[in-house]
């Protein structure tokens, strides 16, 4: 397969300039343009559901779809939230877009908000990303001093402000009814649904929810035509009616044991392996993987052997992962214990669940104190069901939890204890104890 | 009309708007929760109400859900399937109440809330019998001094965030709020700004467990020692309906009791704590006389019912011409119309007065802003006028003598140049006789200023009947014991005309006895009183309290007028 001419990443990868001029020069703003002059907003919402583009942020939802969830001939405001608040462990592909090309990011929320009418975007962003928060408040100035944003945009009847809203660290606000709280100055505690943000979201009206990686892929799937986007990545498996397919191309994200971490745009459905061998420089010290985390920590765990599944919407799901996430691959190889490594993932979840709903707050907690003490080699057999069925019995799926981050936090232990039990019983049944000094956060 | 399915069971909800835990109560069955109330929004956060839900089609199929809802966020509609018993939901319901319980203290022999507590009742009902963790729990620690009377046990909180969700739409002082985050998150204030809103009480009846705790009642009683009166609040004209928990002729706690028709589910803390007064040393419980021609003498000497209610008889008789009565608006119904009946029995020209209405600052309502600004549509109301029956006693004063006058009307009356004598209907007199009615709580302070006193003092012969000495009772020939309305039956009539029942929890002293017994005594009627069979015959006698001949006002009262 000859190299993929990457998308997103064309302008970073060249190392052009993130200035406004410079992405002018490179055809920038020609898709807003576009839509502007020969589109109407309803044209720029069917192009990008013909795409099949997904939302980039974890759950794949198609994108056009989700914007037409909004009440037709709502008087208004309509909001948009960007959703930039990228704290999944070892994801960092919404930084890079809007660290070093920002315009790209600001185009595709001009479509989208030109698409759903929305007079309002507000960048949730990350706290702990001052360089990215820097970099979109300038392409945000650059804008509007060329009448990119503001009133009546390019001389038309479409008028857009663009607000940078830091977040203070908290995983959850990355939760879309979450960030919508904590945008409204309130505790990043996710709302029940209904109603749902399309109906009533932030300031109870209604609200689109993107990610930035998505919005940028807008600006191309406008630029280039629903049709040129499916050229790339994976059509829909024809035994599965429900599959909406796996096109266009991602920003994986590859860190942990390799030898050269490193975010690359390839086609959906890329397996670990290639990510690992061919952009990763393979595993690190010449040792062999001994598994990963295919998608963010949420997603799940992959043995070695399952390398070969390809990365789409689907493909982790058919060895039991919750899903793609956000593609971010963390590599782990064959001398880091297990036990270690769902520890810290438990450790990261009783950290960060809100504490709103029983079962997650409760349960990522004592699924932590559980590890803790199997990590210092005071584990008992029984602890490894009663893990399991605490990872199972929380989140959205049982139905247990207002969000999904109870889903995420107990993923990675069922898929762990499914996956590699023979190594947890090894190391509960030899009394070991771990050699990792991890600062305990109780 | 809509039929909700619960447990197969078919229940005809009507149009009302319900979730499913309101659906289930309609057909008998409990679905536990913890953070829904039906006063406050719905959060659905502690998953207690986990229940499977489907819908029943047109053909009779029924879909059911793949995933466990929670029933206090899920409204019933025609057609929806509810089960509460089945092995999934029973499961699901187990493992919320394992997980409250992983961090819980465990400590009920010294929680004040043992024997009470949603926590117990419902582990003991839906939940396991042991805790599968062995972990150390958490600790976090107490906060004895989150509000004046407010006391939070942070370790036994199940951060159902109903206390915070009250001081933000009820009062609307929020000054709770939950910190930290995951298994860490607490119920906390502010730093400095104690929970004291005058509504902050009722944060401890909503809690379900024992985290936030009354200071007035802490280690006072086992609750399974108290038992419970429904009765009335006087200490405003809103008229909440209340709980008395007493034990032993001593009140303990008063709570609120929900009532659409009065005021909702809550109280404020004015009501909930002043109660002490009911249990106070001070309180007279006997007759005291003094002897005639001896006004100065402080010395009185109490002496038995059975020679003091004739004497009183006698020399009420005596100056009937130009008796006047006060009639206190913290009587009952009933205690007025025996009152005036008795008063008016002596003599058609005795003169019925209303009694001092006590006014304190102006209503508060509620939710209001930390600035004392309204804040969306009011919840609750604290009602200036602080005494519960003034429409009650204006409608029996105005049946006995058309009009009402005022306390005020009686100082000027006794200092004007009235005859005081004579014959001649509808000509008012100087009274030379008092009968006072009093009764009012403490709380209110001195209700008669020193000149006030001195007026009353001219009169000849003045019979006061109240609850603890002040400066008009030493200046009494007579003193008669007053009841508070924790002791006696009768009802009071509210702001808005609502009758409301109120029943007698402890008993007025030894030798005490209640207003209306008393005025039963003088009537020369035999026997006890029984409030029902007055309430009756005044609402045979008085056309506005006709309602009330159903004789039972029942739990919510009866609207008048």
């Amino acid at each position: 397969m000859p190299d993929f001419e990457p998308i997103l990443l064309r302008r970073i990868n060249a190392g052009a300039s993130p200035a406004l001029d410079a992405y002018r020069a490179d055809g920038g703003y020609r898709a807003l343009t576009k839509a502007l002059t020969e589109m109407t907003p309803a044209q720029v919402v069917d192009v990008v559901k013909n795409s099949g583009l997904r939302g980039r942020g974890g759950a794949g939802f198609p994108c056009g779809v989700k914007w037409t969830f909004l009440p037709p001939n709502h008087p208004g405001p309509i909001y948009l939230c960007v959703n930039a608040d990228e704290s999944e462990p070892c994801t960092f592909n919404n930084r890079i877009l809007m660290d070093k090309d920002p315009h790209q990011v600001l185009e595709g929320i001009l479509l989208a908000c030109y698409a759903t009418k929305a007079s309002v975007a507000y960048i949730y962003i990350r706290y702990e990303y001052g360089t990215a928060y820097r970099s979109m408040q300038k392409a945000i100035d650059e804008a509007y001093g060329a009448n990119l944003l503001g009133k009546n945009i390019l001389g038309k009847e479409f008028s857009l402000d663009v607000y940078l809203h830091r977040g203070a660290g908290a995983y959850i606000c990355g939760e879309e009814t979450g960030l919508i709280e904590s945008l409204e100055g309130k505790r990043g505690w996710p709302r029940i649904k209904p109603p749902f943000p399309a109906v009533e979201g932030a300031f109870r009206k209604p609200t689109v929810v993107n990610n930035i990686e998505t919005l940028a892929c807008v600006t191309h799937v406008v630029n280039r035509g629903a049709d040129w986007f499916k050229t790339i990545g994976i059509p829909p498996d024809p035994k599965n009616p429900r599959d909406a397919g796996s096109y266009g191309s991602k920003l994986y994200c590859i860190s942990g044991h390799v030898n050269k971490p490193c975010c690359v745009e390839l086609p959906l459905g890329i397996s670990v392996r290639e990510l690992v061998d061919k952009h990763g420089g393979g595993v690190w010290k010449n040792r062999k993987a001994k598994g990963c985390i295919p998608g963010g920590i949420s997603m799940g765990l992959m043995t070695e052997a399952e390398f070969d599944t390809p990365l789409d919407f689907n493909g982790p799901g058919k060895v039991g992962c919750l899903g793609l996430g956000t593609a971010a691959v963390t590599i782990f190889d064959d001398t880091t214990s297990i036990v270690d490594v769902l520890y810290n993932i438990c450790r990261f979840f009783a950290h960060e669940s809100c504490g709103q709903c029983t079962p997650c707050r409760e349960g990522t907690g004592w699924m932590m104190k559980m590890l803790d003490r199997i990590r210092q080699g005071h584990g008992r057999m029984e602890d490894l069901d009663i893990l399991d069925e605490v990872a199972k019995s929380i989140g959205i799926m049982p139905g247990t939890t207002i969000c999904g981050l109870a889903d995420g936090a107990g993923w990675p232990v069922k898929n762990a204890i499914a996956k590699f039990r023979p190594e947890l019983e090894g190391y509960i049944r030899g009394g070991q104890k771990t050699s990792m000094s991890l600062a305990v956060v109780h | 009309m809509a039929v909700v399915l619960i447990n197969d069971k078919p229940v005809d909800i009507g149009n009302e708007r319900l979730n499913l835990v309101q659906a289930a109560a309609k057909a008998g069955v409990f679905i536990p929760h913890y953070c829904w109330h039906p006063a406050l929004s719905v959060v659905a956060s502690c998953r207690m109400c986990l229940v499977e839900v489907g819908d029943k089609k047109p053909d009779g199929t029924v879909a059911m859900q793949p995933r466990v809802v929670p029933a206090c966020q899920t409204p019933a509609k025609d057609g929806t399937v509810c089960i509460t018993n089945s092995e999934k939901a029973k499961f699901s319901q187990a493992r919320t109440l394992e997980g409250l319980l992983l961090n819980h203290p465990l400590d009920c022999p010294v929680c004040d809330k043992a024997g009470e507590c949603m926590l117990q009742d419902y582990s003991y009902r839906f939940g396991k019998a042991q805790s599968r963790m062995i972990d150390p729990k958490n600790r976090p620690a107490n906060k004895p001094d989150i509000g004046e009377h407010l006391s939070l046990f942070t370790d036994r909180c199940i951060m159902c965030s109903r206390c915070v969700r009250f001081t933000r739409e009820i009062s609307g002082s929020a000054e709770l709020q939950v910190i930290n985050r995951g298994h860490h998150s607490e119920i906390d204030i502010f730093p400095g700004d104690p929970v004291n809103n005058p509504l902050a009480g009722n944060v401890v009846d909503l809690c379900p467990v024992g985290a936030l705790a009354n200071k007035e009642f802490l280690y006072k009683q086992r609750v399974w020692f108290l038992k419970s009166q429904k009765s009335v609040c006087a200490g405003c004209s809103t008229g909440c309906s209340i709980h008395i928990d007493h034990n032993k002729d001593i009140v303990y706690r008063i709570r609120p009791r929900e009532n659409p028709q009065a005021q909702g589910y809550f109280i404020c803390d004015e009501g909930r704590f002043d109660f002490p007064y009911i249990n106070g040393k001070e309180r007279f419980d006997r007759p005291l006389v003094k002897p005639a021609g001896e006004r100065s003498e402080p010395a009185e000497s109490a002496v038995a019912w059975e020679t003091a209610l004739p004497d009183i008889r006698d020399v009420l008789k005596k100056s009937a011409s130009a008796l006047a009565a006060v009639v206190s608006p913290m009587l009952t119904v009933e205690e007025a119309y025996l009152f005036a009946k008795l008063i008016k029995g002596f003599s058609p020209q005795a003169t019925l007065y209303l009694g001092w209405v006590p006014n304190v600052g102006k209503d508060e309502s509620f939710p209001r802003d930390r600035k004392g600004n309204p804040v969306g549509p009011v919840q609750f109301t604290i009602r200036a006028e602080k005494c519960p029956n003034r429409r009650g006693v204006e409608e029996v004063l105005k049946h006995f003598q058309g009009e009402v006058l005022g306390f005020d009307r009686l100082i000027a009356d006794i200092s004007s140049p009235l005859p005081t004598g004579g014959e001649g209907a509808g000509v008012r007199r100087r009274p030379q006789a008092l009968y006072l009615t009093a009764g009012y709580p403490p709380r209110l302070g001195a209700w008669l200023n020193d000149e006030q006193t001195k007026t009353l003092s001219t009169i000849p012969l003045l019979i006061v009947q109240d609850l603890a000495p002040t400066p008009i009772t030493q200046t009494a020939r007579y003193v008669l014991p007053a009841a508070t309305f924790a002791e006696k039956d009768g009802c009071f009539v509210n702001h808005a005309n609502l009758a409301q029942q109120i029943r007698w929890a402890v008993r007025p002293g030894t030798m005490g006895r209640t207003d209306g017994q008393i005025f039963l005594s003088l009537l020369g009627r035999r026997g006890l009183i029984q409030a029902t069979k007055i309430r009756q015959e005044l609402a045979a006698e008085i056309p506005f309290f006709a309602p009330l001949a159903v004789g039972d006002l029942g739990e919510f009262g009866v609207k008048l007028g």
